[in-house]
């Protein structure tokens, strides 16, 4: 920090690329993984690459290495390694604090996270521009200002005082965007910034990215989301097991991939185009359902609960038919999720009524209620909450079939692991040896005990790369074909919902803003939230 | 011992046992052999007075001397290991039993229950664990058994209150919710599902808890509350020993020493496991 850095005229001067690496190794000894096998990838002045892949495909390890923040332990090795025109395989500490904020700003995907929270969002951003001694102090409090309403948040000066806590997701994604670019630097480097936020948001957040690249700032993004990164990026890399397998402009990417695993990828995204056809295995249409009169299975009547002052849910009313699918979306705190624990039974309305099987469910004794609720069941966002962590898989799964003999318990428990695709031998494993994708079909197994008419999924898929979320949604597909049990599906994914549901409900504030048949909605949306909605949605070319 | 505890929470190495955790096991494996069979340790019968040989400093005859009525002291401190631990094991025993179940009937009852049973543990954690013991005794007359249910019950709030926080933690978490769509009564679903899993700290706790309750027994027995004489308890030696300090330091000291060596010890273990166990799930 004694010499001002001047790290951004070299650039200039030479107009190479701004950081670039050729065969880059991360490996973690300790952990003996080797991340990242051989990568190379350059992000020239004003351009926006993507890095795309799945959950351990080193996509998150190449991005953090490029800062020097691979991580204590990890080993980094490259054949060449440029950063703002000089080799950085000799960086030590304090190149590296140069480099950061300065020449290369950080957006991480969790906000929360990653901003202090004993700090107002102001003094966050201030710190950014005393440590690189960008503007005076005296002038610090005004250009935070600037700083947040550039990047497009309201009254910035009552938000450069407040804590991120008191943010909403959105908001707070903003502010670490603006702390990253608050040294104005050359480059952005921002991994998963969209992930953990609603659709809407996330359309702002990308906008603002674009806005930053249309400004001259080159963003090297990672993604697990093929349609985020459509919308931003020239150049593509598709990486798996620490490797690019494919590499190009974007359209051509996305639009004609060469390689298998890219092809697999895309295919793997549920829309609306993909209904009715087998997302793991592309252009295999699934079972056939039965289609005709089929009986309601259950019904909610004018549901409405209140916490305090707030509506969670607010009149609400639907039905549901044996064989049946029905979408709930809505972003977070809409009340879907307090909708889906009315259905279960976990919690009672303040008013309103639902019936399972036209008879009373809601507000009567949990005496009364047990003998009924194997005609429901839940499959959750996270599985493994939902499993006692001291249980093995085989016990997880035959805890629900009460009333049966030891054996057949044990043999059905297997029958059931074997109908979600599972081998006989995890039963005596514990669900965190397992996958994600292993961990969820373990709760539809469990789930599909009790030979349940409804199926309560309440974003089972969220936490899941996308051709794990494929190969579970064929799976609920295939079961309903097969049992004719009602799901009603929670989610905050359009497309997921587009892709599995019948009817579809958008809620908003705790209402339904719109239902009806889901093409009807998402193609021809009648509410302006929902098009709003609809209109956020990223696209994959077509 | 402070150093050491904060490298080994910086570093998190795999288990390698370090010195003062294995001496510590060491001397509590010999207190445990001395509890079950003092014979092995001692052949001198702790009982076996000889008033010409009172007050003997410590020699190669008497390896800690003997007290004011010749008996050995090494031989009173290897029988008096059953009297001490024993009520500290007994009394925690109680305590963590009592603790569990109220706790958790705290954490799952309605909020008036839980309130009451709150606050009572409130009330109960404000005295001086000694002096709530005084008070249970003073009640139910002094004599082994009313020294262990003393001290279990003075106890019982340091269970209580962290099966209770542990309680609304698991109450709530996902795989209970489960267990209610899945149909299970309320019985198995606490009995499967809730306690086993609010449980985890109580092995950690207990191990400190244990020490205390070996300094409790020692102290109530020092006031003559405890196993009566000529049952030899180390706080009762103490007690015996104070009127001969000035000329047969000995008769203390040594009974002293067991009291903290043991206390230190388990204290030790007790850190060592609560460390191992930090934030993991049992």
């Amino acid at each position: 920090m004694t010499e001002p850095v001047s790290v951004r005229t070299a650039v200039r001067v030479a107009s190479e690329p701004l950081v670039a690496v050729e065969e880059l190794r991360v490996s973690f000894p300790s952990a003996g993984v080797e991340a990242v096998r051989g990568v190379s990838l350059s992000v020239a002045p004003g351009e926006c690459v993507a890095v795309v892949g799945e959950s351990g495909s080193g996509k998150s390890v190449t991005a953090r290495s490029l800062l020097g923040l691979a991580g204590p332990g990890a080993a980094v090795r490259a054949s060449r390694f440029t950063m703002a025109g000089r080799d950085a395989r000799g960086f030590g500490p304090r190149d590296w604090r140069r480099i950061r904020g300065r020449f290369a700003g950080l957006v991480l995907q969790d906000a929360l996270v990653s901003l202090d929270p004993l700090r107002t969002v102001g003094d966050e951003i201030a710190e950014v521009l005393a440590v690189h001694d960008v503007v005076p102090r005296p002038g610090r409090t005004a250009r935070v200002v600037e700083l947040l309403a550039s990047v497009g948040i309201p009254d910035p000066e009552i938000r450069a005082g407040q804590y991120p806590h008191e943010l909403s997701g959105g908001l707070r994604q903003r502010a670490l965007i603006a702390s990253a670019v608050a040294a104005d630097p050359e480059l952005i480097i921002a991994d998963e910034p969209t992930t953990a936020l609603d659709v809407t948001v996330q359309a702002q957040v990308l906008r603002l990215l674009a806005d930053r690249r249309a400004a001259g700032t080159a963003v090297l993004l990672i993604s697990h989301d093929l349609a985020v990164v459509a919308s931003l990026a020239d150049r593509v890399l598709v990486m798996k097991d620490g490797l690019v397998v494919e590499e190009g402009p974007t359209e051509r990417v996305l639009s004609s991939p060469g390689h298998e695993y890219t092809r697999s990828l895309l295919a793997a995204v549920p829309s609306a185009s993909s209904r009715g056809t087998r997302l793991s295995a592309p252009a295999v249409p699934l079972p056939e359902r039965a289609a005709g009169h089929a009986p309601e299975v259950l019904a909610a009547t004018d549901l409405s609960l209140s916490y305090g002052s707030r509506r969670a849910v607010d009149g609400v009313s639907f039905t549901l038919h044996r064989g049946e699918t029905l979408g709930v979306v809505g972003e977070s705190g809409s009340g879907k999720t307090t909708l889906a624990r009315l259905a279960l039974g976990l919690l009672d309305p303040g008013s309103g009524e639902v019936r399972l099987h036209g008879q009373l469910w809601s507000g009567v004794r949990e005496r009364r209620r047990r003998p009924r609720r194997p005609a429901i069941q839940l499959i959750s966002q996270n599985p493994l909450e939902s499993f006692d962590p001291r249980h093995t898989v085989g016990r997880l799964v035959a805890e629900p079939l009460r009333g049966l003999p030891r054996r057949e318990r044990r043999a059905r428990a297997l029958e059931l692991l074997e109908r979600v695709g599972l081998a006989p031998g995890l039963a005596a494993r514990h669900p965190r040896e397992l996958s994600g994708g292993q961990r969820q079909r373990v709760a539809i197994a469990r789930a599909l005990g009790p030979r349940p008419d409804v199926l309560v999924c309440d974003e089972p898929v969220s936490a899941l790369d996308v051709s794990i979320q494929a190969q579970v949604l064929d799976l609920l597909a295939e079961i309903q074909a097969e049992d004719g049990t009602a799901l009603l599906f929670v989610s905050h994914d359009l497309g997921v919902v587009h892709h599995i549901s019948d009817r579809v409900l958008v809620m908003k504030d705790g209402r339904v803003v719109e239902e009806g048949d889901v093409d009807d909605v998402f193609f021809l949306p009648r509410h302006p939230y929902t098009r709003d909605l609809v209109a956020a949605v990223p696209h994959l070319p077509t | 011992m402070t150093t050491a505890a904060v490298a080994a929470a910086v570093t998190r190495r795999p288990y390698r046992p370090r010195p003062g955790a294995v001496l510590a096991g060491l001397f509590l494996t010999l207190l445990a052999v001395a509890v079950v069979a003092p014979g092995l340790v001692t052949g001198v019968d702790p009982l076996a007075a000889d008033p010409l040989r009172a007050l003997a400093p410590p020699g190669p005859e008497h390896w800690l001397g003997t007290d004011h009525l010749g008996r050995d002291v090494l031989a009173r401190i290897v029988y008096g290991a059953r009297h001490s631990l024993s009520i500290g094991v007994l009394a925690t025993g109680l305590a963590v039993t009592a603790g569990v179940l109220l706790g958790l009937a705290a954490g799952l009852s309605h909020r008036w229950v839980d309130e009451a049973l709150a606050r009572s543990f409130d009330v109960l954690s404000t005295f001086p664990e000694l002096l709530l013991a005084l008070l249970v005794i003073a009640i139910t007359g002094p004599g082994t058994g009313n020294v262990i249910l003393a001290i279990g019950i003075a106890q019982i709030p340091n269970y209580a209150r962290v099966i209770r926080a542990q309680t609304f933690v698991v109450r709530r978490a996902g795989y209970v919710e489960q267990a209610v769509t899945s149909g299970l009564p309320r019985a198995a679903i606490t009995a499967r599902h809730v306690l086993p899993n609010v449980l985890g700290p109580i092995p950690v706790l207990a191990t400190i808890g244990l020490g205390q309750g070996v300094i409790a027994a020692s102290g109530l027995s020092f006031l003559g509350m405890g196993p009566q004489p000529p049952a030899a308890e180390w706080g009762a030696m103490l007690s015996e020993a104070r009127n001969y300090l000035r000329v047969a330091w000995w008769v203390a000291l040594f009974p002293g020493m067991a009291i903290t060596l043991t206390v230190v010890c388990l204290t030790v273990i007790g850190r060592r496991l609560q460390r191992r166990f930090e934030g993991r799930t049992p």
